[in-house]
């Protein structure tokens, strides 16, 4: 129990962010039309797979001969990035497809 | 120098995902999001690390590889296929985050005084909820994509299997923290596997949606949780951004469908006694194809109701087809979007897009009901329950209370339909029913194409 609060103490202004960055997923996000929702959610998807920073940190953390932390970081990294770059790529396909109709 | 590209990809990952929020500004935000993430990446390639190696090789070699392949995906990907996919990225990610808390526990097996308790634990939930939006969403897609395997997967005393398996769970996470063998890691990991098959499992149909929008905040959060371990706050920021939003999308489409998260979860309705009380129903008209053209091309506004029937069939180009052909003869006609057509909330505007109709002509569900009052045909197109006035007639029904489409209103309704099989709700529609009701049966598609035919013969 000390060692949980002693971490949330050590680590106070990370919690303060999480918590304000909980508001603001919600506030940023409760207005959305429904037309939206299938875009934003693989929008929303894509920056999901921001969790790669960690794989590119551990990559560059560990030995350059331990072989097995950097086979199964160098899949979470590949992974992890089909995740954002395809996200990000369909999603820009599907807006487009609204603005096309728009302009015309 | 990192830390400040950092604070830009932060602001703009949130500033895109606000703007993703308004249908004129969304494709801008999606961009903006995505620059953001690429400075994050080239940020964390570059910043300096304690105990730095050069292993350029292996970060370099999967980015592009994967940008490639991702890039060719969503490139070839059907429109329709558009929540297979959503839920197969979201696998990945949950995949992506399993391994890195893999890799890190395992640094705190060989090393146990590089971490505190508390870190350990983070890390074991990472695990956890990463593993369950894996398999779930490997689940989901198998279902999405229609393996029949997939359909009907309930257990037997699902709740108490769930439970058994949570509580093992937590019990070998205990273990495991106070003695740290790697085999009891490998049997959380299977565990979690398995809790995430079994929490996707018992949902299905219309629910699938809701259930890829959670698992979808599931990875958000663990990417928070794995930011919290390797103390990036663009990760933290990030991760959280996508578990708020998430869970906000899933919340805003159960309202939609006037669902519980917990009933969705759960599974399934409840089958109430309403549908089997055989209320008094009378006879079915049926349209043939002619008459059915005839009338159509005789209105001066017909709306159309696309429906999850239409996605399936891939219907979407035939359906424009008509509407060209109806607009040649001075018909106006419009499409009724209710807010879960489709597969997924906002898929139907998509589907139609991709099949070139105007923006313009998609009606939302308050303007369409003030609207069929003076329409002349209402065509249903796969859609059942959407249309079904038991939401507002019957306070039995598990129906009541959700917003649908008021296609009664009009002058004369035509339904679209495989069979006079219930819709997903497994209740009867007292449309069917109705005088100015007529039916038209067969495959989305099919019908479409007759329809089509017999128009061009006018």
């Amino acid at each position: 129990m000390n060692e949980i609060l002693n971490f949330l103490i050590e680590n106070e202004i990370l919690i303060y962010l999480l918590l304000f960055t909980i508001l603001l997923g919600f506030e940023v996000i409760s207005k959305v039309p429904s037309v939206l929702h299938t875009p934003l959610m693989s929008g929303a998807n894509a920056i999901s797979g921001i969790v790669i920073l960690g794989a590119i940190i551990l990559i560059r953390t560990t030995e350059s001969d331990n072989y097995l932390t950097l086979i199964i970081a160098g899949i979470a990294l590949f992974v992890g990035s089909i995740n954002v770059f395809g996200g990000f790529f369909v999603t820009n396909r599907m807006l487009e497809m609204f603005n096309k109709k728009k302009k015309s | 120098m990192d830390k400040i590209l950092f604070l830009i990809s932060a602001f703009l990952l949130v500033w895109g995902l606000r703007l993703q929020s308004d249908p004129a500004s969304a494709s801008k935000g999606n961009k903006l999001a995505a620059v953001g993430m690429l400075i994050a990446i080239f940020s964390a390639v570059i910043m300096p690390l304690e105990n730095s190696f050069s292993n350029l090789m292996w970060i370099v070699g999967p980015l592009s590889l994967s940008a490639l392949l991702g890039y060719l995906i969503a490139k070839n990907i059907k429109m329709t296929s558009m929540p297979q996919m959503v839920s197969i990225f979201n696998g990945l990610g949950g995949l992506s985050a399993v391994l890195l808390s893999f890799a890190e526990v395992n640094k705190w097996i060989s090393f146990p005084d590089s971490y505190q308790i508390i870190v350990v634990i983070v890390l074991i939930l990472s695990l956890f909820i990463g593993s369950v939006a894996f398999t779930g969403s490997l689940l989901a897609f198998a279902k999405l994509d229609g393996y029949r395997w997939s359909e009907k997967l309930t257990l037997p005393f699902q709740h108490v299997v769930n439970i058994v398996f949570l509580s093992l769970i937590i019990g070998f996470s205990y273990y495991f923290i106070t003695t740290p063998v790697i085999s009891f890691l490998y049997i959380i990991i299977i565990l979690s596997f398995l809790y995430g098959i079994f929490f996707v499992a018992p949902i299905g149909g219309a629910d699938m949606p809701v259930v890829i929008s959670l698992l979808n905040s599931f990875t958000g959060i663990t990417a928070a949780l794995t930011g919290i371990i390797f103390g990036n706050i663009v990760m933290l920021l990030g991760g959280i951004l996508v578990g708020a939003a998430g869970t906000i999308l899933t919340v805003l489409m159960c309202n939609a469908m006037n669902r519980s998260l917990l009933n969705v979860i759960i599974g399934g309705f409840s089958s109430s006694g309403s549908s089997k009380e055989n209320k008094e129903q009378g006879q079915v008209n049926e349209i043939s194809d002619s008459d059915f053209a005839v009338q159509l091309f005789y209105s001066n506004k017909v709306i159309i109701i696309p429906g999850y029937g239409l996605a399936v069939a891939q219907a979407q180009k035939l359906c424009k087809e008509i509407q060209e052909a109806l607009e040649a003869n001075d018909v106006e006609v419009k499409y009724a979007i209710h807010p879960v057509a489709g597969r997924m909330p906002g898929h139907m505007n998509v589907l139609l897009a991709e099949a070139d109709v105007d923006y313009s002509k998609l009606i939302e569900l308050d303007q369409a009901n003030g609207e069929f009052k003076t329409t002349d045909v209402a065509v249903i197109i796969g859609a059942n329950d959407v249309v079904n006035p038991d939401a507002i007639d019957d306070s039995s029904s598990p129906l009541y209370g959700m917003p649908i489409l008021k296609v009664w209103e009009s002058t004369a309704t035509v339904v679209l339909k495989r069979s006079m099989s219930a819709g997903y709700a497994g209740v009867q529609n007292p449309l069917f029913f109705k005088k100015n009701n007529k039916m038209y049966f067969g495959d989305a598609k099919e019908s479409l194409q007759r329809l089509s035919s017999e128009l061009k013969n006018l």
